[in-house]
């Protein structure tokens, strides 16, 4: 029996590796055929979401970004994990995770691979990384005013990865961007802290000269390129830069997620795809069996060791496997993932990301002094996109 | 018979000269029938889905809250500041890049004209950005323009770290070059149609009479490409008004550059609100009508007589 699998492809090829190595394991009772998916989230949630409505049956398997669970299975296009392997796919992940992968108490999601951001600093530069986004930024403004490399790289060009930048900044304020899938949360004096600090990066000289077109690759590219001191980034950058970036690989840096204000942790972004098991499916209970095994800590491995994707079970940050990927700062990256605030859950989300880009990309548009007013305009598109009202 | 009839009463005018019109037309539209038919399948039934589907709650995420709407999806569009400034947006970029494509068009029209030497590869090659696909053509201009992999940013004048998706007038003024690129050459087809149906003639007499070719131009060629003008204006006009290939692909409606065309894909595709999303393409088409009214009525465009190869 052939299981279609879609989901998006990974340049080390995790994907066709662990497509394989499940299908061997199933003795011939299916074999995993892999639909890539394209690389760009927003448009692989796109073509799925085409074909869901439509209700494809040829959708076995889908690797779902942790932010499609509540939508998919509001809609009714993925089905649950029977109780008793919801257990075992979700067993030692990071509540965090399994969270993402969660719906109105049921499982539909076996989680992946897990993934979270850090501070990537120059160590020759500072010799200590800064702790708050303020501290950070006047850090980078003396630098500028030295003559050495002060850029701050983030990710803020209008597509998803801002809302993952906003949300971060906002959980780590204090609030929270809902308190339920309908309900705004959002309080006042820590949202507009989040906010001034995303205010003041944009119009210091310590911003990127393409902050406004931003993502992970530009950001990841402006580091590698030696003029800038800071970057928020995902685990990839590490790779990244020791194969591209010698010379600033020497003196790169790692430390948890920069927090808003001093006395609350950081509650750095969340990312990674959890399996899901498409609710027209022919072939469900073949699906859930080769979910399971998608899931497995063997798989998991097998993705940190070719695509350095960190895993979402706890007991795998021991192994040689994961150590080794992350030379140092395995347990940082164990550690942020713990303490991660998810991007919202609401069968809305894409309403909801798209009025947060809305009302606040780009940054520039945020007055650091008195961010008031993007406030509210955060606050009205909100109150809009949980209702999927208004125009987006 | 009545054919023969209808010839025979030709010489004579009056009433019989009208009787055999009315029946060319009745052939005309026989003729015209299989070709309305198959317009009507393929063009009126989507139009009326669409304006159903305008009228109802519905998102293909929450299928069990559909509902009848009525004109609140309108009544959310229009009082939208977002839906105000995608229309000033898109009005913005027809005006600006058509006015261009035309004066450019007409010079290379007169360039293809006046061609003595080589005249069918000067034709071929104006017309090979038309013959780009869309998509494709933008993601060059894109790769040109964007501070990591282009080459434009290195040219003389030009600051090395310009980003030129990062602020909205640099964006939109990106977006309009690429939009002219690819389509002046067929701007420039049209107007040479226009062009060759110009008696030589006329140039001569006027020459006769001491008209320079600034005179020339303005009195005679002008004059006589009128409706070949408007035309190539119409289509344009109507073209540049549903731009999306080249938004999407280099800035996806970011630092507020978004079309309506983008918009109305942000509420269908995006958001799978085909209420919303279906509210806002009728309210497109709405504009494109009145677009080409404008036209056909007020600037008097008479399309037989303009359309290219025309006599």
């Amino acid at each position: 029996m052939t299981l279609n699998w879609f989901v998006a492809t990974q340049p080390g090829g995790t994907i066709q590796e662990v497509a394989k190595s499940c299908s061997d394991a199933s003795n011939g009772r299916y074999s995993i055929s892999v639909n890539l998916l394209p690389t760009d989230a927003t448009q692989q949630r796109e073509q799925l979401v085409r074909r869901l409505a439509a209700k494809d049956s040829t959708i076995d398997l889908i690797g779902m970004d942790v932010i499609w669970t509540a939508e998919f299975a509001n809609a009714g296009w993925i089905s649950p994990f029977p109780a008793s392997l919801a257990k075992q796919v979700t067993k030692g992940d990071f509540p965090s995770v399994v969270k993402t992968g969660s719906f109105n108490g049921q499982v539909y999601g076996a989680p992946f691979n897990s993934n979270t951001e850090l501070l990537w600093y120059r160590k020759d530069l500072v010799s200590k990384a800064p702790q708050t986004w303020n501290q950070m930024i006047s850090e980078a403004e003396k630098l500028g005013s030295e003559g050495k490399p002060e850029t701050i790289q983030v990710q803020a060009n209008k597509y998803e990865g801002f809302t993952v930048w906003a949300n971060a900044l906002i959980d780590s304020a204090g609030t929270k961007v809902l308190s339920g899938p309908e309900t705004v949360d959002l309080s006042q004096k820590p949202t507009e802290e989040a906010l001034a600090a995303m205010g003041r990066l944009a119009a210091s000289p310590a911003a990127a000269p393409d902050i406004d077109t931003s993502d992970e690759d530009s950001a990841r590219l402006g580091f590698e390129s030696g003029d800038s001191a800071f970057m928020v980034n995902y685990t990839f950058a590490y790779a990244s830069a020791k194969a591209n970036a010698p010379d600033v690989f020497k003196n790169m840096g790692f430390a948890k997620y920069p927090k808003v204000v001093p006395n609350r942790p950081a509650k750095p972004p969340l990312g990674g795809f959890n399996i899901g098991v498409g609710a027209y499916s022919n072939n469900a209970d073949l699906a859930f069996q080769a979910a399971a095994c998608i899931s497995s800590s063997k798989s998991q491995l097998t993705a940190t060791k070719l695509d350095g994707l960190p895993p979402s079970r706890e007991s795998l940050y021991a192994t040689k496997t994961v150590t080794g990927a992350y030379p140092g700062f395995s347990q940082l990256v164990k550690q942020s993932i713990a303490a991660s605030g998810p991007r919202p859950q609401t069968p809305a989300y894409q309403d909801v990301s798209l009025a947060i880009q809305d009302a606040l990309q780009p940054p520039s548009k945020i007055d650091p002094n008195d961010p008031g007013s993007s406030y509210d305009q955060l606050r009205s598109n909100l109150e809009d996109a949980v209702k999927r009202q208004g125009l987006l | 018979m009545n054919a023969a009839a209808g010839r025979l009463r030709l010489g004579g005018g009056g009433p019989a000269a009208t009787e055999r019109s009315r029946e060319e037309r009745r052939l005309g539209w026989m003729l015209c029938a299989p070709a309305v038919v198959a317009m009507l399948l393929v063009t009126a039934y989507p139009i009326f889905y669409a304006i159903a589907l305008s009228l109802q709650n519905l998102d293909l995420r929450f299928p069990d809250q559909t509902s009848w709407a009525g004109l609140t999806n309108y009544k959310t569009v229009l009082t939208s500041s977002l839906w105000w400034t995608d229309v000033f947006n898109t009005a913005f970029i027809t005006a600006v890049s058509v006015t261009i494509e035309l004066v450019l068009g007409m010079a290379i029209a007169l360039v293809m004209y006046r061609a003595i030497f080589g005249r069918g590869i000067v034709r071929t090659s104006v017309l090979i950005p038309y013959g780009v696909v869309t998509v494709v053509a933008a993601f060059a201009w894109f790769f040109a323009f964007d501070p990591a992999s282009g080459f434009v940013n290195h040219l003389p004048l030009v600051p090395d770290d310009k980003a030129w998706f990062g602020g909205r007038w640099s964006a939109m003024s990106v977006i309009i070059m690429a939009e002219v690129w690819k389509t002046t050459p067929f701007m420039a087809l049209l107007l040479l149609a226009g062009l060759t149906t110009i008696d030589a003639g006329l140039y001569e007499a006027a020459k006769v009479d001491g008209a320079n070719a600034v005179q020339r131009f303005f009195r005679i060629t002008l004059p006589l490409m009128k409706p070949a003008i408007l035309v190539a204006l119409l289509f344009r006009t109507l073209d540049a008004f549903r731009i999306f290939d080249n938004i999407f692909i280099m800035t996806r409606g970011a630092q507020n550059t978004e079309s309506v065309s983008i918009l109305g894909y942000n509420q269908i595709i995006s958001r799978t609100n085909l209420g919303l999303g279906s509210a806002v393409s009728v309210l497109i088409f709405i504009l494109v009508l009145i677009i080409a009214f404008v036209f056909v009525r007020v600037l008097g465009v008479r399309m037989a007589e303009g359309r290219p190869g025309a006599t």
